[in-house]
């Protein structure tokens, strides 16, 4: 049996708030935060970006698992905000980590779903046999050009985990994957922010693959709505998230302690991996828990966990997921937020 | 910086690793290739403890160019928990509540970047401990 044997997540103190940024552009705060269902967002300091987040996740994870890093035998980042555009974030999460040098690593991307595009490989290397731990992160410091919707919502957090075939904290039972090509979102290369097809996101992208991947996972598994005690789903909004629980048949309550999103925002590639990690936080020995991540271009990735005994040893031995959530945020203007993400043209220096 | 030098610092930076001389037991950070006690030339690895606590600090708000864009910010001496002192960016914290004394914990950051072009430098900042 496979599962995850270590996790760990990591995000940003700042944040801004919808209201902030509604203000800048003359829009409607309350229509905003009613549509969206967001309060306000992560914003990374200078000095943090998808590989700090990363290694701070890797190393909680690591922690959790009480294990020798240097068995992990591959490592796979995803993220849309890679630091380097030819240059693997992945080495350096593995050197940092004291992972390297017998150690497989790759950075992923797929829009939002690049961090579980890492877990259904790395969970799948580990069944194989192939290497002994295997880890996935999800990490985004995402973009939304200014004015655009998007620039309510785009955040930063990572969320790590371990997989293994020994002391498992919650058991991978079944893995499912649903994709098409749709061109909801994307960015050129060279261009500074992503572009999407507004309303096309919504019902021939994000449900169409979000409940495509969780229908074919319930039936693949011969499992029900109603048999999982929590429920994750990739949130880039509060909305669509809680509208496709609702169509699928989840309660709310199945679904809230994943859904981060009010007070951290779209964290891409982090966005269902931290919901995933703040689930793991508090589930019980023998909670099922079904995670289905979506990403544009498009496509979904299925995983159904079902919590150990192990797990509730471990929780505590770092920070929570929620902790961080609340833990020493300091709230940005906008010119504040337009300087940490590097939006201001500078005179060069001599 | 040179991508070289950056690479040579990439232990201490990354992982903290300091190098106790086998000889007399003395501990080094970053590496040193001559034990300036004894003059041994063979070290075992040790690592610094990623948490300790605030020895002194100053307020920087003239940095140098590289660093300007993020004053006012704080240098800190930090003495981990197994006695090793070294010195860090204290980060995640207004200077005005910097206090000696209190409890930090070492994290990954981005320290610096060679211009727009070259390469990112990441190594450990020193944040507040968790409460």
């Amino acid at each position: 049996m496979v599962g995850i044997v270590g996790y760990g997540a990591d995000l940003p103190r700042n944040r801004v708030r919808v209201e902030e940024i509604a203000e800048t552009w003359g829009t409607d705060a309350p229509a905003y935060k009613r549509g969206l269902g967001l309060e306000e967002k992560s914003v990374p300091s200078p000095d943090q970006d998808t590989v700090t987040m990363s290694v701070e996740a890797a190393r909680r994870a690591i922690r959790r698992a009480g294990i020798d890093p240097q068995e992990i035998g591959a490592l796979y980042v995803g993220s849309e905000s890679h630091p380097y555009a030819v240059k693997p974030s992945g080495t350096i999460v593995a050197e940092a980590i004291g992972a390297t040098p017998e150690c497989h690593t790759a950075d992923y991307e797929f829009a939002c779903k690049a961090g579980s595009e890492g877990m259904f490989v790395a969970s799948q290397l580990v069944a194989s046999g192939a290497v002994k731990y295997a880890m996935a992160v999800g990490a985004d410091t995402s973009q939304g050009a200014p004015a655009d919707a998007l620039e309510y919502s785009a955040a930063a957090g990572a969320a790590a985990f371990i997989f293994g075939k020994e002391n498992i904290l919650a058991e991978l039972e079944e893995t499912y994957a649903f994709m098409t090509d749709t061109p909801d979102f994307w960015r050129r290369e060279h261009m500074f922010y992503p572009k999407h097809g507004g309303r096309f996101t919504g019902e021939p992208a994000y449900f169409k693959h979000l409940c495509g991947c969780t229908e074919g996972i319930l039936k693949k598994a011969n499992a029900r709505p109603e048999d999982f005690k929590f429920v994750v789903f990739h949130q880039p909004n509060a909305k669509f998230p809680q509208r496709a629980a609702k169509m699928m048949g989840f309660s709310k309550e199945q679904i809230e302690q994943g859904l981060l999103v009010p007070k951290l925002g779209n964290t891409y590639s982090g966005s269902s991996p931290m919901g995933l990690s703040a689930v793991l936080d508090v589930a019980k020995e023998g909670d099922r828990i079904l995670m289905v991540s979506y990403g544009s271009g498009a496509g979904s990735d299925g995983f159904i966990f079902t919590a150990t005994k192990k797990l509730e040893e471990v929780q505590d031995k770092e920070v929570h997921t929620r902790f961080l959530l609340d833990y020493n945020k300091r709230y940005l203007t906008y010119g504040q937020y337009l300087n940490y993400r590097g939006k201001i043209i500078m005179n060069l220096a001599d | 910086m040179d991508p070289q030098k950056y690479w040579r610092q990439i232990p201490a930076r990354y992982r903290l690793e300091a190098y106790k001389c086998k000889n007399c037991g003395k501990v080094f950070f970053p590496k040193r290739l001559i034990c300036d006690n004894c003059k041994s030339r063979e070290f075992v690895k040790a690592e610094h403890s990623d948490k300790g606590k605030l020895l002194t600090y100053t307020v920087i708000r003239t940095g140098p160019a590289d660093f300007q864009d993020q004053t006012p910010y704080v240098i800190g001496v930090v003495e981990s928990e197994n006695g090793a002192r070294l010195t860090a960016q204290i980060a995640d914290v207004e200077p005005e509540n910097v206090a000696i004394g209190m409890k930090l914990r070492m994290a990954f950051r981005k320290i610096n970047k060679t211009g727009d072009a070259g390469v990112i430098m990441y190594g450990y900042k020193a944040v507040p401990e968790f409460e």
